[in-house]
């Protein structure tokens, strides 16, 4: 365990040095998030109907989800990619770990790192200015960290596997692209998946993705009740480890048909 | 004049020609890209089947300022690559090799790359608004075609004035500064809706500071024929995208100020 945990704390403290560029995503980030309250706000201006979140869970939903950004698994790691390009994937096969732990390590600190240094800015601007709410009640907050976990051990699940996709470089990317549109869409990013059409809902329920951002974020404001915790947190691990055991099975695949040029 | 127009065309057909001989490389990254853009109008879609509208316009009314600004944005996309990528051709001191040429500066940095993956967004955008026309039974005078390609040429011109700003101020900052990317890629979020949903203080900025809404929202009331009640004279419907257009020679002016003010990193 120890060197995988060595990995995860060096690429982090090496990820916050990263502050200037936090500081320009924050900027970028506050802007989109109030373009989307208003956005929402003249849709309920606009009916009279009932909807499946009262504007001001949507206003929340809105918030976390641009603290939380960064945690979602919407694009690869440059670096691994750069080693299969370059040949010095090699030396990653060298050394005495296992390869799949060991890039796993990397994903968690890659998510973990941006969205520490972005989220604490947006929970005190948003919450004092623009309406995003404290937790219904310490079950609720309670329930939400321990999704929050889930969901980072899923989203780097997912990280993971699309790095791997990068071992078949360039039909790899079309894939990483492919992943993170799904990502972005039916994690409820985009559109909070209540809002989805009905029939929609039970696809969505079954699909991994609503772990990373629809299931913390609905426990947090209480639209899911906190004694769901458990059900909801084994849908996130049960998808961690059927996405881990298929990563391990086609890194193993990707590893035996593996040339590497020499010079 | 003539002369820089061969040439900026010779340019880009180098770069096109260059990128075409990674064809699977290119239909996938267009593929790509037609997904992640598309995936926003299915949100927009996922939001109208539960509201019914916004502010009285309808998901095809709104699918209108949606097309216009998503073809506009991927033209200049496509165009402005080279000035995406200026800080790095400050920052290695590239810049003086352009200096020695006797062509303007500005021609050869737009010339430098032609996105040809931008096709994804310019597709999605195309259909989207061919959908909304189709669904609107819009009558398509003349006086409305040349205004939308009008509206989408002008809206095309606006973003590359912005990218070009932002360009201009690495001569200063030797960094590309990502705020900018509030008025680019928020300004493209925010003209996908008509303009009149929005608080004061966001429809003022994108009127009279950034004119964004005079290449999308104006010539939207216009085409879909809703400008007879509204606040906004025809003149100004009619004649906004002009605005697009002044943006773009604005800026390069400011350009220019830039250049001469130009110190080489020396590396």
């Amino acid at each position: 365990m120890t060197p995988y945990w060595a990995i995860l704390s060096a690429r982090f403290r090496m990820l916050l040095q990263y502050r200037a560029a936090a500081a320009a995503g924050f900027g970028t980030q506050l802007f989109w998030g109030l373009i989307r309250v208003m956005i929402f706000e003249a849709f309920y201006r606009s009916t009279t109907s009932a909807q499946p979140m009262s504007y001001q869970e949507v206003v929340t939903y809105i918030w976390l989800g641009q603290a939380l950004l960064a945690l979602l698994p919407w694009n690869y790691d440059r670096d691994i990619h750069a080693l299969v390009r370059s040949g010095n994937v090699a030396y990653e096969l060298l050394r005495p770990l296992d390869l799949y732990w060991h890039w796993y390590a990397r994903a968690v600190a890659w998510r973990v790192a941006p969205a520490v240094l972005r989220a604490l800015p947006m929970f005190i601007v948003a919450g004092l200015f623009f309406g995003l709410q404290a937790p219904v009640s310490w079950a609720s907050f309670g329930a939400w960290l321990i999704a929050l976990v889930g969901a980072l051990l899923l989203s780097a699940a997912i990280t993971t596997l699309v790095n791997i996709s990068l071992m078949w470089t360039i039909a790899g990317d079309g894939i990483a692209t492919l992943v993170s549109t799904l990502v972005i869409i039916l994690s409820g990013m985009v559109v909070p998946l209540p809002f989805f059409p009905d029939w929609a809902q039970s696809i969505l329920n079954f699909l991994p993705f609503r772990g990373l951002v629809d299931v913390p974020f609905r426990l947090y404001m209480g639209h899911l009740p906190p004694g769901d915790i458990y059900g909801l947190f084994a849908h996130q691990l049960g998808w961690t480890l059927a996405l881990v055991a298929v990563s391990h099975h086609v890194l193993g695949r990707g590893t035996r048909r593996l040339v590497v040029q020499g010079g | 004049m003539l002369g820089d127009f061969r040439l900026y065309f010779r340019y880009i057909g180098i770069s096109v020609r260059s990128q075409m001989q990674y064809r699977w490389s290119f239909i996938m990254m267009t593929i790509g890209h037609f997904l992640t853009t598309g995936i926003e109008f299915v949100g927009i879609w996922i939001l109208f089947q539960r509201f019914g509208n916004i502010r009285g316009w309808s998901l095809a009314e709104v699918a209108l300022c949606y097309g216009i600004v998503n073809i506009a944005f991927s033209i200049s996309d496509a165009t402005t690559r080279g000035f995406d990528m200026f800080h790095i051709m400050v920052k290695g001191g590239e810049f003086d090799r352009l200096l020695l040429r006797p062509r303007s500066t500005a021609l050869q940095v737009a010339g430098q790359e032609l996105t040809m993956r931008r096709i994804g967004r310019l597709t999605q955008g195309l259909i989207v608004l061919l959908w909304s026309a189709h669904t609107l039974g819009i009558v398509w005078s003349p006086a409305k075609v040349a205004l939308t390609g009008a509206a989408a040429l002008g809206g095309a011109c606006l973003f590359c004035g912005l990218f070009v700003l932002q360009a201009t101020l690495a001569f200063w900052t030797v960094e590309t500064l990502e705020i900018v990317n509030t008025v680019t890629y928020g300004g493209v979020e925010t003209a996908q809706f008509p303009l009149s949903i929005y608080r004061p203080w966001l429809r003022r900025f994108f009127t009279g500071v950034i004119p964004l809404a005079t290449v999308s929202y104006f010539p939207a009331l216009a085409i879909l024929g809703r400008g007879a009640g509204s606040a906004v004279p025809p003149a100004l419907q009619w004649g906004a995208p002009l605005a697009g257009f002044a943006f773009l020679l604005a800026a390069l002016q400011v350009w220019k100020f830039g250049v001469r003010h130009y110190t080489s990193t020396g590396s």
